[in-house]
């Protein structure tokens, strides 16, 4: 609506919007919509919906933060226990390192530095957009985010792992013939897992900011660019919905980790009883 | 002979260095130390010093040189106004390093160990009111609140300003004072929260001893015994944390200015001009646009993250 725009159209509008009630019945309206799921319409796409616009690009970045978490994960946890296991050694020391530049290294610099070598010079992957989880386009953008993951998880293994080998259930359970895998697998990953899932909920957290300056630079059609464009447009039904989603996510995230404690380590038990 | 005795050893323990002269020395004597201090002071340096390190200014066009690569006359090459890009870079490290300061002295240093300090002395109600408004606000991801209290809180601001601005009769506004302002403090009220818990835990254990006993018998009062006795205890694990989230809150800041919530232009900003050049065709047709900010960015997180690991070696009192 520009300046001059005619009076009666813009109260025609206000009350079609509801803008003339009072700012706790609008706030209200605006509450019980959003616990529907209707975020209302967007400023900047007319005459769609937020949510309709959300879907498609959330199911983008789901599977994107999901490949780059798979990726920390199954890259992480072994490296940790590789290097746990042979702490001291050349091995050791190596993973270390590597985890200490994948910390401090920001994902401003692998982005545009993975970009410059592997799609420009090179020219080995694709660069730009999305094609689905299968499709080459993912690489890049995955190993991107997945790195700092990689590498936090990997410290996080190390230093747990350390911690169990140390205990006497472990020679324990050496001692009475288990096999060193069987030992390695039901007695130290186990044990040594519990401080690595509790960081999960934050990695994930981790990966999805990382989300918006990756699909910034890979020109991924997902949340991240979304958001970029609606805080540049202005575009607040978008910025809210984003908001309360994510955060939503991100608390509900973690409470599943505390969910899941009591099954992974009986030794903790929601309520606290110290009587058995 | 006895009050001889007592006297020189009394002499003696004064001699001794305190804990911060052996800490600081230890810190010195480190190759990683040292030069992670001069690289920091270097960056720091020009950063506050920028309008007479940088031979341009930072808003000085000249839209016939545009887009150059590196050269004699500009080091880092031209944007696309032609704008001198070392001299944009050198700024936007002051904006990253005057909010680092700004949010960690108010944050984490000021209110951080002040409400550590009084949950973990007064304990009980006040503890357990500190302790669950920090847990509660710990709980939501922070860029997203960061976010929204930038966008709510500016506009009052900005307008206070305006007022300020009329009855001096000068412009504050231009010198992006009011991003500077709202920034730092939308990243100080997530920031508090791990030191207070920290803090919070030494006072714990530091008030148990019995010099703090001994301080309260003979009639100390209460703000001399958290300032004099308890805090000068609980210094060195805040050191440590303080010099770990250096890197953390530069970061923040940049993603808050990538984002496109931090500093407005024509303030230079790391964030910003990551933002800017931030695509492909950047990339493929002039990389020192967005390679030169990213190194040193990188170069300043990475500084800042080794920094941390030497202090916390060198500060920490059991490894002496």
């Amino acid at each position: 609506m520009g300046q001059y725009a005619d009076a009666s159209v813009v109260d025609r509008i206000r009350e079609q919007r509801g803008l003339n009630d009072n700012i706790f019945s609008q706030y209200g309206r605006y509450l019980t919509n959003v616990s529907q799921g209707d975020f209302g319409e967007s400023f900047k796409y007319r005459g769609r919906t937020v949510s309709e616009l959300l879907k498609k690009k959330m199911w983008v970045s789901a599977q994107l933060n999901l490949a780059a978490l798979f990726l920390s994960i199954s890259l992480g946890v072994p490296l940790g226990l590789f290097a746990a296991l042979r702490q001291g050694t050349f091995w050791d020391t190596g993973t270390v390192a590597f985890t200490l530049l994948g910390q401090s290294i920001p994902v401003f610099l692998t982005a545009p530095v993975v970009l410059l070598v592997f799609a420009l010079k090179l020219d080995i992957l694709p660069t730009h957009g999305w094609g689905g989880l299968f499709d080459a386009r993912v690489i890049l953008p995955a190993i991107v985010m997945g790195v700092p993951g990689i590498a936090i998880i990997t410290r996080m293994t190390r230093a747990s792992t350390l911690e169990v080998i140390g205990q006497d259930y472990i020679r324990t359970a050496r001692s009475k013939g288990l096999s060193e895998f069987t030992v390695q697998r039901r007695h130290v990953l186990r044990n040594s897992m519990i401080p690595v899932i509790t960081m999960l909920g934050f990695s994930l957290a981790g990966i999805a900011f990382t989300s918006f300056i990756v699909e910034r630079f890979f020109g991924i059609p997902g949340i991240g660019n979304l958001f970029i464009e609606s805080i540049f447009a202005r575009d607040f039904p978008i910025i809210n919905a984003v908001i309360i989603i994510g955060t939503s996510m991100f608390v509900l995230a973690n409470l599943l980790v505390d969910l899941i404690y009591p099954w992974l380590d009986p030794r903790i038990r929601l309520g606290g009883s110290y009587a058995s | 002979m006895l009050h001889e005795q007592v006297k020189r050893t009394l002499d003696e323990s004064q001699s001794t260095p305190s804990y911060w002269a052996i800490s600081i020395r230890r810190l010195l004597r480190k190759k990683i130390g040292v030069t992670c201090l001069v690289i920091i002071a270097l960056m720091y340096g020009s950063g506050i010093f920028a309008p007479l390190v940088t031979p341009y200014g930072y808003n000085d066009q000249d839209l016939s040189n545009t887009k150059q690569s590196p050269s004699l006359t500009h080091p880092f090459g031209t944007d696309r106004l032609g704008r001198d890009n070392l001299t944009r870079i050198i700024y936007g490290l002051r904006t990253t390093v005057i909010i680092t300061v700004v949010t960690l002295a108010t944050g984490s240093l000021a209110l951080g160990i002040t409400l550590g300090l009084v949950a973990g002395y007064f304990g009980r109600l006040v503890d357990t009111f500190i302790m669950r408004i920090g847990e509660v606000s710990s709980a939501f991801p922070e860029i997203f609140l960061v976010l929204i209290i930038v966008s709510t809180f500016k506009p009052p601001i900005t307008r206070w300003v305006r007022m300020v601005e009329d009855l001096v009769g000068f412009d504050i506004l231009s010198l992006g004072v009011v991003d500077y302002l709202v920034i730092s403090l939308a990243l100080a009220i997530f920031s508090w929260f791990g030191m207070a818990r920290l803090v919070r835990g030494q006072v714990l254990q530091a008030r148990e001893n019995q010099y703090v006993e001994a301080a309260r018998s003979i009639g100390a009062s209460t703000p001399r015994i958290m300032l004099r006795h308890l805090l000068p205890n609980v210094m060195s694990p805040v050191i440590v944390t303080v010099s770990a989230g250096l890197a953390a809150v530069a970061g923040s800041e940049v993603l808050i200015s990538f984002l496109g919530i931090g500093i407005q232009p024509p303030t230079p900003s790391l964030g910003l001009m990551i933002f800017e050049n931030g695509s492909i065709s950047v990339l493929r047709s002039d990389p020192h646009l967005l390679l030169f900010p990213v190194l040193t960015l990188s170069l300043l997180l990475f500084t800042f993250n080794l920094l941390g690991d030497a202090v916390a070696d060198a500060f920490n009192p059991r490894a002496r």
